[in-house]
């Protein structure tokens, strides 16, 4: 079954070199493992989308009239909890960072490529047990299991859900484990830390975040499943326990998380941007250290999301000013990809259209944060679904842009094939429109004052049309997130081969085949070059087909 | 701006079979899996900190209750936990050294005695949790009671809801100490069993050198809990 099956002719690759379900369920192969993730987060992505079309069905009429108001509860819980700790968290990383991180840097894996392995199959128990979860019944905590109703009142399967989630943090902790030592230890020859592709710095930023945040989010759910299942007193009221306790502890994971999921996706625009205007990164070193100012900032504004659950005002003022700090390295990011831009001769690929997607509604869902940040319109807004618009900015206008932009840039590097270069477009195009159909009327309605969380609005029907908006978008979204579901499996059997360099690109990435062999260079690769050399790169991006 | 290892070395010939292509040399591998150790412990100095957090927040606010609870304790079993903990970590560094040096028998030796002193420790642990739920000291149950009073305070009987959170607080960060003993006994189980074999030498002993450094770690942990469970309202 595992034996090497390469026609004569045909040239061996991490693809063709064995075969068989073992092969793929064994592999150490940094590649391989980056597919099996693929395959575990696109089926996470749909469910946690399904649940999300639920949602948007029962609010299509103010009264609750699809589920019940416990089902409902349900839906946005699970709804979260599969897409921020299945989908969010993982994708970029777990995917793109797995199969790019060692080819970028010219190593042949990663440092540690059975734990690299190790953490998927983390990935996968811990996913069984979410789908466990939600066919027994599901859980109804909200994603932040807020204490004592998680503790105390709630009948629902809330430890098998703490038990998933705390699984999945011991994944992602070992991918950025890995990810670090393999960037300090895996360079090769030449490879400096200032000649790193912003990816590879990208996930470096993100891999500190996981291996200091995600310990502390785990020993508090452990907490949390301990006083159900022991009645220890920690975070009990009753005992004299404090439940904000709880929510200083799953915060300071839970907002630097985000950072998590949203900067590796500024690391694959950055890749993105330059290739497509023909240019240089504006700012390479101010551009690395906004990763890594994001990445330190982002730990110390955590109790933001907590400023009406009777913290001190002088501590609310000092989170609020904190929080507007992130502001700053966002900022230079997002001006310096268009600084990046300007003079360029850009061309409008799908990668690129998706970029520009990310960087128009990631400044949106930037902004409306420090709306939120600022103190009195945040009691204005709290639970309310500009805070649901707001961060869906940042997740799917920002995360799902860049990794739609890195499937595509990176697809012909990973398959071998061109996906169809029309139909990325197209797609590029519903996503965008969707999104903001979706998300857009939700930040009016939120400051109209609609609570998030609620199944029936019956008491404000004026709500309604821009719930029916929205819930109109979320079905645009949804043709959108198919389309390149069915062509990018199209064209793993009908795409054009792909060459090496199909965007005329810079980086070690595009000197090997596509797709690469299994130990990615045939000779140790040594570098005498700057990160994004586009002028010293001949040519232009090839026109489409 | 250093160059990564694979800079300065070239490829060697591969004599080590622990030696995994990948890396260049058996150094950068070294290294690597030194480096990623170390970033373990700080995931499980970061794990333990979200206990010792709390710790804080309640010894200040509950400063009498967690002092009168903190007496309850049998510091005699305490001390003497202790002290085989501290002698673990003497003969786990004395393993390291004979794999250096390449004693392989000894190895095999003090990684025996470092198993039989971390079941000790978790023996005499287990004699402490027994008395605790003896004496009703176990938080969340209907009969917990603790019969003491507010250190200074010999009118004020101590508050039984703070005493339940100290107690939490014991039995959480105790019973995650024990954990990770066991998950470490387990551990040298195997390495001995490997040392048995003859699968470290002077040139590759990496795995028994990461074990130990989580050993200590657990230890240092333990130097910790010991005071702040059970010497904070200790007067001669």
């Amino acid at each position: 079954m595992a034996t090497a099956v390469v026609e004569p002719g045909e040239r061996e690759t991490y693809l063709n070199r064995e075969y068989g379900i073992k092969s793929w369920l064994l592999t150490v192969d940094h590649k391989r493992i980056a597919l099996l993730y693929l395959a575990g987060i696109t089926f996470f992505f749909f469910i946690g989308g399904f649940f999300a079309l639920l949602i948007r069905l029962e609010l299509l009429t103010p009264a609750g009239d699809l589920v019940q108001a416990d089902t409902y509860n349900k839906l946005f819980t699970m709804h979260g909890q599969v897409m921020i700790f299945f989908f969010l968290i993982p994708a970029v990383p777990a995917v793109l960072g797995n199969f790019l991180i060692p080819i970028m840097i010219g190593a042949k894996d990663l440092a540690f490529p059975r734990i690299n392995l190790l953490s998927w199959y983390l990935y996968i128990i811990a996913g069984a047990l979410m789908l466990y979860t939600i066919l027994a019944g599901g859980v109804d905590t909200g994603w932040t299991f807020y204490v004592p109703l998680s503790t105390e009142f709630l009948k629902t399967n809330v430890i098998t859900a703490a038990v998933a989630v705390f699984i999945s943090g011991f994944s992602s902790i070992f991918t950025g484990l890995n990810f670090i030592v393999t960037i300090h230890r895996m360079r090769a020859p030449g490879m400096t830390w200032n000649r790193l592709p912003l990816f590879v710095w990208a996930h470096y930023a993100t891999s500190i975040i996981q291996v200091l945040g995600t310990p502390v989010v785990a020993i508090a759910i452990v907490l949390v499943a301990l006083e159900r299942l022991f009645h220890l007193g920690i975070f009990n009221p009753t005992l004299g326990g404090d439940p904000l306790l709880f929510q200083h502890l799953f915060w300071f994971y839970s907002h630097p998380a985000v950072y998590i999921m949203i900067v590796p996706g500024m690391g694959i625009v950055s890749e993105v941007v330059c290739c497509f205007s023909r240019k240089r990164i504006f700012g390479y070193q101010a551009m690395a250290m906004a990763l890594l100012g994001i990445a330190v900032v982002g730990f110390l504004v955590w109790a933001h999301h907590m400023f009406v659950a009777g913290i001190s005002v002088y501590a609310a003022l000092i989170f609020s000013l904190l929080s507007y700090f992130v502001a700053v390295p966002s900022a230079i990011k997002v001006f310096n990809w268009t600084s990046t831009m300007y003079k360029g001769s850009i061309t409008y690929q799908t990668p690129m259209l998706y970029a520009f997607g990310f960087i128009g509604l990631f400044t949106i869902g930037g902004l409306t944060g420090l709306f939120l940040a600022a103190l009195g319109i945040d009691i204005h807004v709290t639970d309310t679904y500009f805070v649901v618009a707001h961060f869906h900015y940042i997740m799917v206008g920002g995360m799902v842009m860049a990794y739609m932009a890195g499937m595509h840039f990176w697809w012909p590097k990973i398959s071998g094939r061109m996906y169809p270069e029309g139909w990325g477009r197209l797609a590029a195009l519903i996503v965008f429109i969707g999104f903001n159909l979706t998300f857009f009327p939700q930040f009016i309605l939120g400051y109209m004052g609609m609570p998030r969380r609620y199944w029936d609005y019956s008491r404000a029907p004026e709500f309604q049309i821009l719930n029916v908006l929205s819930t109109a978008g979320a079905t645009i979204l949804a043709v959108g997130y198919l389309l390149p579901m069915v062509y990018f499996l199209w064209s793993m059997r009908y795409g054009k081969p792909a060459p090496d360099n199909p965007w005329n690109a810079a980086g070690l990435e595009w000197t090997i085949p596509s797709p690469p062999s299994t130990f990615n260079f045939d000779e140790q690769p040594v570098v005498t070059w700057e990160a994004y050399n586009y002028d010293e790169i001949k040519g232009e991006v090839p026109v489409a087909q | 701006m250093h160059n990564s290892p694979a800079a300065t070395a070239t490829h060697e010939a591969h004599q080590n079979p622990a030696h995994l292509h990948h890396f260049a040399t058996a150094q950068q591998q070294k290294d690597a899996a030194s480096l990623g150790m170390w970033l373990f412990l700080v995931t499980e100095v970061m794990f333990f900190g979200g206990m010792f957090c709390a710790y804080l927040v309640y010894r200040y606010w509950y400063f009498g209750d967690f002092g009168a609870a903190s007496k309850s304790l049998a510091i005699e079993l305490g001390a003497v936990n202790t002290a085989v903990l501290i002698c673990s970590s003497l003969t786990v560094a004395m393993a390291v050294r004979c794999a250096q040096v390449g004693k392989q028998k000894a190895m095999v030796v003090y990684l025996l005695l470092t198993i039989a002193l971390g079941l000790a420790f978790l023996g005499i642990k287990g004699i402490e949790y027994r008395e605790k739920f003896v004496q009703h000291h176990v938080p969340g149950q209907a009969s917990f009671h603790l019969d003491e009073h507010i250190p200074g305070h010999p009118d004020t009987p101590v508050n039984q809801q703070h005493a339940q959170v100290y107690f939490s607080l014991y039995f959480a960060m105790t019973g995650m100490h024990a954990l990770h003993m066991i998950i470490g006994v387990g551990l040298f189980a195997f390495l001995t069993y490997q040392a048995w074999k003859g699968a470290y030498s002077p040139e590759y002993y990496t795995p028994v050198e990461n074990a130990v450094l989580y050993w200590h770690f657990v230890d240092i942990v333990w130097i910790y809990l010991f005071p702040l469970l059970y010497l904070i309202d200790r007067h001669p």
